[in-house]
């Protein structure tokens, strides 16, 4: 594995909501950011279910998804990492953004999330992570 | 595309139908021999001062002086209680009566919301407030979801069963309540049916649907969005006329700006936007052959507090002068009640930081006293872990407790408009003034709100000031304390843990319960109520909305409800702006 990696493509993220909250700001500033950083943005709006998730992700080839949750969606992302493996997406990137509890942070860690941003999070530290992230899913074996 | 409202003091032409504000505004030219050498001194002294621009994107001076105040007293400012209203609308204000104090409530199953409830009002609450779970915001029972995150947010409420259980001991009739209950409002049809079981006259009933403006939510947080557009826009004038012939101590409206500016907007164009709908639900309401002179008193507006000090308390002032003109000169109503600009504030969460939570208190304690200086009628100031988590009882009574410091200790309240001929807050009213009829004359060039935000115009807006504040920050040219300057490697221990969420246990014991409720009742009245409430989607003539109560009482669940709507009056998805 090369030290740096080198973006064979742009990034391509998935940025989106599951479940019922549609609290929304969060996730079009990021999603604006990010394209405004040359990746390209899917971007569905809030109350996607798993299935629809993984399929979308599935069908537009994503490097990264983006989950964003304000009132405790993110207690289903456990679930919808679960439907990524089973879908064979295990490589692509899983980050959530938003109010998450510390302790839930690290149950989101251990379900194989690759980060957690907080409130406050800057926007450069979110899209370097991101294309870093998807660099990686670039490279994987399952893409190559 | 919108342009946002950007201008400093300078040309701003509002076209509205109070376009002689602009003129009146202009300050005079008053002679003050000191003023030049104060220029000249500062100038010398700060060459290269910065130039500050509050978040509405106006210019703010060093200094206001005489030269800045415009106008006739009596005209712009005139006395509490008297048009138009700039320095509060009643005679008495904080004096008289202070505010409700109405904290957010709901968690859990609803005997969980009622254990609460009774402890808040015990300790001398006179209001109360009910949030339900996200589950009901979408407008899905509770057995159709995921069990994960089900009362997380908010309390269970899908049946008359369990409303009843919510308001054990309470006494409706006597205490206000505060539903979040988005249309076709199954929350309000479930209380009133309880009432009818214990024999309450539902004109004893009051309180408020208090997420009722449908456009806000379609533009800012697709929250309470369970119908598409035209069926929420019906039901919203179908509840306001029920609730005024059946209901007459129910307040069916309040106007939310609150999502306007957490979803991004400056707090001018939140305010403008919120007057922008209030404007369109008034003309719909009159569509449907309502008098305003009675409708427009039951209008309420519900406002964020950003941590923007003075701009805040300008806002307050200026919507509450502007809103009175639109009553009286758009709307022609002469009714004193009905020109009166009531509203509820909160403090706004986007200002919280996850970083050193307790400098929340700090960051709370400066927006509440801006409301307060606003001038409002009920204030719910945030708990400062609301940014790490759903608030725990501890944070909850700190954010209470800080009201009545203000109140009694700090003497907030013992003058009524106190900052009022501010040579500053005057100017930077006039200036907010200026900006909101702006965007209220651009809203009315679109053809309305309504219309505005089928274009996806309103959201365009919101967009692109969410975005320009964020790099505000990330540029570190808004200073966030611990965030983005001082001591931003200092991690604080938090002395309270987050709300434990609610065990599997109970949610299972909750669908069983449902489970109950739909094996009892009687499926044939339940079956005829839910086609009746089809056959009345179907017919424009009809209210919806007695419908809606008429199903609730035949024991339908609040799902099953929204689900027949939906298949008839079509489905609230939410509009993608890029």
């Amino acid at each position: 594995m090369p030290e740096v990696m080198i973006n064979t493509r742009p990034a391509r993220v998935l940025v989106t909501k599951i479940g019922l909250d549609g609290h929304d700001r969060g996730s079009r500033v990021v999603a604006a950011a990010l394209r405004d950083a040359g990746m390209e943005v899917v971007y569905t709006g809030p109350w996607q279910s798993i299935p629809d998730v993984v399929k979308l992700a599935t069908e537009e080839d994503v490097d990264v998804i983006g989950i964003s949750s304000l009132a405790t969606d993110h207690l289903l992302v456990p679930k919808l990492m679960r439907a990524l493996q089973e879908a064979d997406m295990a490589h692509v990137g899983v980050v959530v953004g938003g109010i998450v509890p510390d302790d839930e942070e690290a149950m989101l860690r251990e379900a194989g999330v690759d980060r957690v941003f907080h409130p406050g999070s800057k926007l450069d530290e979110i899209v370097e992570f991101v294309r870093r992230r998807a660099g990686e899913a670039q490279q994987h074996p399952e893409r190559l | 595309m919108l342009r946002r409202a950007r201008t400093g003091t300078e040309a701003v032409q509002p076209a509205t139908a109070t376009s002689e504000t602009s003129a009146m505004n202009k300050p005079t030219q008053v002679s003050l021999p000191g003023f030049e050498q104060w220029r000249q001194d500062f100038d010398e002294q700060l060459p290269d001062a910065r130039e500050i621009r509050n978040r509405s994107g106006i210019v703010i001076e060093p200094l206001y002086t005489p030269r800045d105040v415009a106008g006739d007293y009596e005209d712009k400012l005139g006395y509490p209680g008297q048009a138009p209203y700039t320095r509060g609308i009643y005679p008495t204000m904080h004096r008289g009566r202070t505010w409700s104090q109405r904290q957010l409530i709901g968690l859990g199953l609803p005997e969980d919301y009622n254990t609460r409830v009774r402890r808040i009002l015990d300790a001398g609450a006179n209001a109360i407030s009910l949030i339900p779970c996200n589950s009901v915001y979408r407008g899905i029972d509770a057995d159709k979801l995921d069990p994960e995150i089900l009362g997380t947010c908010g309390t269970l409420i899908n049946t008359v069963d369990d409303m009843t259980a919510c308001m054990e001991g309470i006494p409706l009739g006597k205490i206000s309540t505060a539903m979040n209950d988005p249309s076709p409002f199954t929350m309000l049809a479930q209380l009133l049916v309880v009432a009818e079981r214990r024999g309450i006259d539902w004109k004893h009933i009051t309180g408020t649907s208090n997420q009722s403006d449908y456009i806000s939510h379609f533009v800012a947080n697709h929250m309470f969005f369970r119908l598409a557009l035209p069926g929420a826009r019906r039901l919203l004038v179908d509840h306001i006329a029920h609730a005024r012939a059946f209901v007459p101590g129910w307040n069916p409206l309040s106007v939310v700006g609150q999502h306007m500016q957490q979803g991004g907007a400056t707090p001018a164009e939140a305010m403008a936007l919120t007057l922008s709908s209030a404007i369109q639900y008034a003309e719909d309401c009159r569509e449907r052959g309502l008098d305003l002179e009675d409708v427009l008193t039951r209008f309420t507006f519900f406002f964020d507090i950003s941590i923007s000090f003075f701009e805040e308390v300008a806002k307050f002032r200026a919507g509450r002068r502007i809103w009175a003109r639109i009553v009286g000169e758009r709307f022609g109503v002469k009714n004193p009640k009905a020109r009166r600009f009531k509203f509820h504030a909160q403090t706004s969460g986007v200002d919280l930081t996850r970083q050193q939570p307790l400098n929340n208190i700090a960051r709370v304690t400066a927006q509440a006293m801006a409301g307060i200086f606003g001038g409002l009628q009920s204030l719910h100031t945030d708990a400062f872990d609301e940014v790490l988590s759903t608030p725990t009882e501890e944070a909850a009574r700190i954010a209470i407790a800080s009201q009545n410091i203000l109140r009694h200790e700090a003497h907030l309240t013992d003058v009524i408009d106190p900052l009022g001929g501010s040579y500053y807050v005057e100017r930077l009213t006039d200036q907010m003034e200026e900006q909101i009829l702006d965007v209220i004359a651009r809203i009315d060039d679109l053809g309305g709100m309504y219309k505005a935000v089928e274009a996806g115009e309103v959201q365009r807006m919101l967009g692109e000031s969410a975005m320009a504040f964020q790099r505000r920050v990330d540029d570190g040219e808004e200073v966030i304390v611990g965030v983005n300057a001082y001591d931003t490697e200092h991690e604080m221990d938090i002395p309270v843990k987050p709300l434990p969420r609610p065990p599997r246990e109970h949610i299972d014991r909750y669908w069983q319960r449902l489970a109950d409720y739909r094996a009892n009742r009687d499926p044939s009245k339940t079956d005829r109520a839910l086609d009746q409430l089809v056959n009345a989607a179907n017919d424009p003539k009809a209210n919806l909305y007695a419908a809606v109560i008429d199903a609730t009482r035949a024991e339908a669940t609040q799902g099953e409800i929204i689900t027949r709507l939906r298949d008839t009056l079509g489905d609230g998805q939410p509009l993608i702006v890029p």
